[in-house]
């Protein structure tokens, strides 16, 4: 297996034929796109624009962290004051969900490439019904603070000082949680479009990569959150 | 290791069982993070659980994305994502911190 264990660093992948001629063109892998030598160097590409676009998501998230550091900074008592608002229990619990939905979509991929076509659709529904309940409890978390008068712009009212600074870091808590529930509204809405290929018999073997695709990115999304909730949910706390 | 076992780019793919305990270490981490965030340590509370989640982040990238077995190419986009990140962290809190420091207009 060493000679395939190939990779986009420039050692070239295991060399075939040119595809000319029926004959060599028959023995293609259906999944093996035209303009592609092997499956491998397919693979290696997809996931290398997988991670490039991740990347450009850093940044998008980066933004925010950044404008978060920089404000936390400069008001952290007020950040605390409004950390002390969220609900911690359901923010705790939500980071749980998602922890364990990142681990179905991981048994999903191992059990598409293994070829696992009963457990494959399972896998993967279950990792959308937890999304979401994440979004589900995320919106409750919204209503309860749309309840207490917190939402910034609309109707906010903060009895204390630092009420301006407060309202800050709740802005900037409904923008970067949005932001998060947005990408895993995405997210899932491309895992129901699997599961539904899934369903039919598909994704399997070689034919898993979207679904690898797919774990990249839900994954990247469950990083974003695990940095969000102690930035958001744990200041000021003892 | 059967041929099962690895992924169209043969890279070994993360087993059911590496995948719970990596699911029960980040659980784990959580718990631990909120522990630390209710301590009395004086202003590193915030830098302990973010140290937690970085752990977290490459528990994820290492055994649920594999990043560990990327090479070349898709090495080299995930650090630079990261440096530009830093870039951009770091260039806005040289500004943010030292205002004030020099008396020019603009603090």
């Amino acid at each position: 297996m060493a000679e395939r264990r190939t990779t986009l660093s420039g050692r070239s992948a295991v060399p075939t034929a040119p595809g000319l001629g029926g004959h060599v063109a028959a023995e293609r892998p259906p999944a093996l796109a035209e303009h592609f030598e092997t499956l491998e160097q397919q693979h290696g590409v997809n996931a290398l624009g997988m991670l490039v676009f991740l990347g450009s998501e850093l940044m998008f998230f980066g933004m925010l962290f950044t404008v978060y550091t920089a404000y936390r900074l400069r008001y952290p008592e007020a950040f605390a004051m409004g950390s002390r608002h969220l609900d911690l229990a359901l923010g705790g619990i939500n980071t749980a969900v998602l922890i364990i939905s990142t681990l179905m979509m991981a048994l999903a991929e191992h059990s598409a490439l293994r070829g696992e076509r009963r457990w494959l659709p399972r896998y993967l529904a279950l990792a959308i019904l937890l999304g979401l309940l994440f979004l589900g409890i995320k919106g409750l978390e919204y209503y309860h603070h749309a309840q207490e008068q917190l939402l910034p712009g609309f109707a906010f009212s903060f009895s204390g000082p630092a009420a301006e600074q407060v309202q800050l870091f709740f802005l900037l808590y409904y923008a970067m949680t949005g932001l998060h529930a947005v990408h895993l509204t995405a997210g899932i809405g491309v895992a129901c479009v699997m599961l539904a290929l899934a369903w039919r018999g598909g994704l399997l073997g070689a034919e898993h990569w979207p679904l690898e695709m797919l774990g990249l990115y839900w994954n990247f999304v469950d990083i974003i959150w695990l940095f969000l909730f102690p930035l958001l949910y744990l200041v000021g706390r003892p | 290791m059967s041929v099962e076992d690895r992924n169209a780019r043969g890279e070994p793919t993360t087993s059911p069982r590496t995948a719970l305990v990596v699911c029960a270490a980040l659980l784990i981490l959580t718990g631990v993070s909120i522990a630390v965030a209710h301590l009395a340590l004086g202003g590193w509370n915030a830098l302990l659980t973010l140290l937690i989640a970085a752990v977290q982040a490459v528990l994820i990238g290492a055994f649920y994305m594999r990043i560990r077995y990327a090479h070349g190419l898709p090495r080299l986009v995930v650090v630079a994502a990261l440096l530009w990140f830093a870039i951009l962290l770091a260039g806005t809190l040289d500004d943010v911190l030292t205002r004030g420091w020099v008396p020019v207009l603009g603090k």
